[in-house]
């Protein structure tokens, strides 16, 4: 079977000058659930935000589905964003509105530029909404401003705008990073029972190696925009944790025990 | 102490003193080039302020003329108000086209806040010193001063709201593969409506007030009114008129403050 994503040789330049991403190649089959863990700055987000051209990358093909992210046209980047949930540290919901309004932004894509605009949904779209909430236990919050949700129930609405596009493939860009301990986990056993029920893609950029090995099944490790390390979560050693974070015995919080 | 330390006591010092020296030095001198005196100024003061007291206290004749204040002062204030949420619907467009983060097109963008940049830049007085050579001494001049220079100011607090606000779940919805429209519909506008509303109720306050002025050039509004008592030497009712405005925006300023509270 084809890989979903390829990246082949991929580089991304800043501004023509600030290195991102050197020579990256990797593949992703469908139905896995992937982790990019490494330092700061180290590339991870672009790798993300290349997948849906947030990020346009300088150099190499990227293959989603069959089609060259990379060459694609402003029509062909909106059927690969359709496909593609994406959720973020922040949230990036629109406070303002209901939380069953902003699940139903995921369908803005699938819609026609006035329809969207309007803010028109069909019956069956909102039906649909209301089942997404049901399943990650938001329907008591339906009708709630998203500014009195706590993070964590954010965040589930975020994953709820994701499945709301139907999606093959979810981008999550450090979705824990701004959660406690508790709600962190209820997030992560969301996120894994869609992997493995509705057997849709993940990708993760996470800064918690430990959350890393225990969810995913595979891990890259990425250090100064250059892969170190892909292969099975359960395989990755020690040293090789240091080897990706570039430090020594003792200076990771991993290492505390 | 050390010596040093003294020292930068010491310089302190000179330094104040001979700044207050100088000081002095000049006033005594522009005082001796203009004839300036002193205790001749002082004295004039309670004078003043009698002659203030007897002529700008609004009298009965004022108050007879209270109804065509306030119905030109009304007048002014619509004006302000259509002006302000005219200039506000063309530059929220506008400033949509100028943001960053609808990365609408680089140039585009640019221009757009060159643009804006003239148009605030210039005061509204000019606008309208220059608009009365082509409009005359009419209400359209006065507004289209007061539109310029408006749809500069919002153009860019638009802007500057938009990427603040909206930056966020505008690559949110870019993300799931919205197009430009329902982006700002569903996404822009909801998340930067408060800090929009909030501008154009200040812009409108500003608006009143320089509306006044500009009134005065024009010949229109309530600032044509005030000229008329004042080059008559009705001073009793170019006070009320004074009164009238200051009352006019604080209650607006009032309102819009409990505006503004209950929507953000």
């Amino acid at each position: 079977m084809a890989p979903i994503l390829e990246f082949r040789h991929v580089s991304k330049i800043y501004n023509g000058a600030t290195r991102a991403l050197t020579d990256v190649s990797f593949s992703v089959e469908e139905g896995e659930f992937v982790s990019v863990i490494g330092p700061s700055g180290s590339g991870k987000s672009t790798i993300l935000r290349c997948i849906n051209r947030l990020v346009d990358a300088t150099r190499g093909e990227i293959i989603f589905d069959g089609h060259d992210i990379n060459r694609a046209d402003k029509k062909e980047i909106r059927q690969i964003r359709k496909k593609t949930g994406m959720i973020f540290q922040h949230y990036n919901l629109v406070d303002r509105l209901s939380v069953v309004e902003n699940v139903l932004h995921g369908r803005l894509g699938h819609k026609h530029t006035l329809t969207g605009a309007a803010g028109y949904y069909t019956e069956k779209e909102k039906e649909n909404a209301f089942q997404i909430l049901a399943k990650l236990g938001l329907t008591e919050q339906a009708y709630k401003r998203c500014d009195e949700l706590s993070g964590g129930q954010k965040q589930r609405v975020g994953i709820a705008r994701s499945l709301m596009q139907e999606p093959r493939l979810i981008l999550c860009d450090e979705p824990i990073a701004s959660l406690d301990p508790g709600s962190s986990k209820v997030i992560m056993d969301h996120l894994s029972v869609i992997n493995k029920n509705m057997k849709i893609t993940c990708i993760f950029n996470l800064h918690q190696v430990d959350v890393a090995v225990k969810y995913s099944q595979r891990i890259i490790g990425i250090t100064l925009g250059k892969i170190v390390y892909d292969g099975p979560a359960d395989q990755l050693t020690k040293a090789q944790i240091h080897e990706i974070y570039q430090s020594n015995e003792g200076e990771l919080i991993t290492d505390v025990r | 102490m050390s010596d040093n330390q003294t020292s930068v006591f010491v310089k302190r010092k000179r330094s104040f003193t001979l700044v207050f020296l100088g000081a002095c030095g000049l006033f005594l001198v522009s005082a001796a080039v203009t004839g300036y005196d002193v205790i001749a100024g002082f004295e004039s003061v309670p004078k003043a302020a009698g002659w203030m007291a007897k002529n700008f206290i609004p009298n009965a004749q004022a108050w007879s003329r209270l109804p065509n204040i306030l119905a030109k002062l009304t007048e002014t204030a619509l004006v302000s108000v259509a002006v302000t949420v005219c200039a506000a619907g063309c530059a929220f467009f506008f400033s949509l086209l100028g943001t960053k983060t609808t990365k609408v097109n680089p140039w585009i963008g640019r221009t757009v806040r060159i643009i804006a940049a003239f148009f605030r830049n210039v005061p509204d007085i000019v606008w309208a010193i220059l608009l009365l050579f082509s409009f005359g001494q009419n209400i359209l001049t006065g507004f289209f001063a007061l539109f310029f220079a408006t749809f500069g100011m919002l153009t860019r607090t638009f802007i500057e709201t938009i990427d603040e606000v909206s930056a966020s779940c505008i690559e949110a919805l870019r993300a799931t593969g919205a197009t430009f429209l329902p982006t700002v519909f569903q996404g822009i506008l909801p998340s930067s409506l408060p800090e929009i509303v909030s501008w154009v109720l200040y812009m409108i306050e500003t608006n009143i007030r320089s509306a006044t002025l500009i009134g005065v050039l024009t010949a229109t509004g309530i600032g044509a009114m005030f000229d008329l008592y004042y080059k008559r030497m009705d001073y009793s009712s170019a006070s009320l008129v004074v009164i009238s405005i200051v009352v006019l925006v604080v209650a607006i300023e009032m309102i819009s403050n409990q505006i503004r509270k209950v929507i953000m």
